[in-house]
């Protein structure tokens, strides 16, 4: 085998391989095993294996649920469903003080795990930006924006 | 030492740098503050080009390589090294910067979401390439190795760019013309062109260095395996024993 005919099979073998691998990422293949977080619905389905367990929950918080308390710096909301709010949305508690942009409305993804009174531990509380990005609203008072848990 | 891949190496890395520096005068002094994030949102600036140059860059070594294995000619070779370094070194920032990114925003450095797992997964695969050709001393093997480990670690860039697509991520999906508004759009163009040109530039002048050497190494002689050991015997007129 000539070095040229050597090298060229050595072309396709490998362009194979990583189409192959490619194929079974994007069908699917490892997608069930890759899971970063669970939504609300999955948390339910799966709660069996949430309790106890190091978990992770994305959802969006809820309108009127957020509830700081400043002396304990105990934080507690309510996450939903990021499109549909059919599934129970659960109580998250945390402590300490969350990230500036948590808000209500806005996209979490809290680390922790599930309590027996159905009740979620976190022990972090990480904050989703969207991928729009907005030139702010004429008239809006641009400190405002760096409103933090304590104001809300 | 001049040649016209030097000059056009050297200008276009200079019109990339000059472009970057009117981009993020643009991107911090007259484009508005990202309504949700304040001043930090003008990272976007710095690092979306980045994320889009390190992806092509290691498109173009990915399409060297094959070049690389089908003609055997030594300049698809440096042409692979020269754009993986330039991508590798790209990925490294762009860690960097999303981590910086990611603590005021998100609330944290890391975590091993699917984008930013895939992404040190992207670092860490061509990394091995870089290490994989600095371990092989003989050209023509060295050059098959290198094709071959960049064209398996290739299959990381298409799963970086659509992670946000197939998994649920913390990271945001991809932005477009719709999700950015345009006084933004515009710094964020510019450099997205001026990380592509500086990109290219520093490929050209990275791949005349490893053609240079790679010519020099086929002219010297042979290097024996081990140096020869010192004979001192006589040398100073020191007794012996």
């Amino acid at each position: 085998m000539t070095q040229a005919v050597q090298r060229r099979l050595f072309l396709v073998v490998a362009l194979l391989v990583a189409g192959g691998a490619l194929g079974v990422i994007a069908m699917g293949g490892i997608g069930e095993n890759l899971v970063y977080f669970w939504t609300p619905a999955q948390l339910h389905q799966n709660s069996d294996k949430a309790v106890g367990a190091t978990i992770r929950l994305g959802g969006v918080v809820q309108a009127g649920t957020v509830d700081w308390q400043q002396g304990d710096q105990l934080l507690t909301f309510t996450v939903g469903e990021q499109t549909v709010d059919t599934a129970t949305p659960v109580v998250v508690k945390a402590k300490g003080a969350p990230p500036q942009m948590f808000r209500e409305g806005i996209g979490v993804v809290v680390e922790g795990t599930m309590r027996k009174d159905g009740v979620f531990a976190a022990d972090k509380v990480m904050v989703k930006h969207s991928n729009e990005y907005r030139a702010p609203t004429e008239g809006v008072d641009p400190e405002s924006l760096y409103a933090t848990v304590e104001e809300l | 030492m001049t040649s016209r891949s030097y000059v056009a190496g050297a200008a276009l890395s200079a019109i990339g740098f000059a472009l970057l520096v009117v981009a993020h005068y643009l991107g911090l002094f007259v484009a508005p503050r990202e309504a949700m994030m304040g001043d930090v949102g003008r990272i976007l600036y710095v690092h979306v080009p980045t994320a889009w140059g390190a992806l092509l860059f290691y498109l173009g070594a990915f399409v060297a390589a094959i070049g690389s294995l089908w003609s055997g000619r030594r300049g698809w070779d440096a042409a692979t090294t020269a754009m993986v370094e330039v991508g590798t070194v790209m990925t490294f920032l762009l860690l960097v910067q999303g981590s910086l990114w990611a603590r005021p925003t998100w609330g944290t450095y890391w975590t091993w979401d699917p984008r930013l797992t895939t992404s040190a997964v992207l670092a860490a695969a061509f990394g091995v390439v870089l290490l994989l050709r600095r371990l092989i001393d003989q050209p023509a093997r060295r050059a098959t190795a290198t094709a071959v480990a960049t064209i398996v670690a290739f299959v990381d860039v298409p799963i970086v760019y659509f992670s946000v697509k197939w998994w649920n991520s913390l990271h945001q999906p991809v932005s477009s013309r719709q999700t950015i508004d345009s006084p933004m759009m515009q710094p964020l163009l510019i450099a997205a062109v001026a990380v592509l040109l500086l990109g290219i530039g520093l490929s050209v002048l990275r791949w005349r260095v490893e053609l240079a050497r790679l010519l020099a190494e086929e002219a010297a002689p042979d290097l024996p395996d081990a140096p020869a050991p010192l004979d001192l015997s006589g040398a100073s007129g020191a007794p012996r024993g």
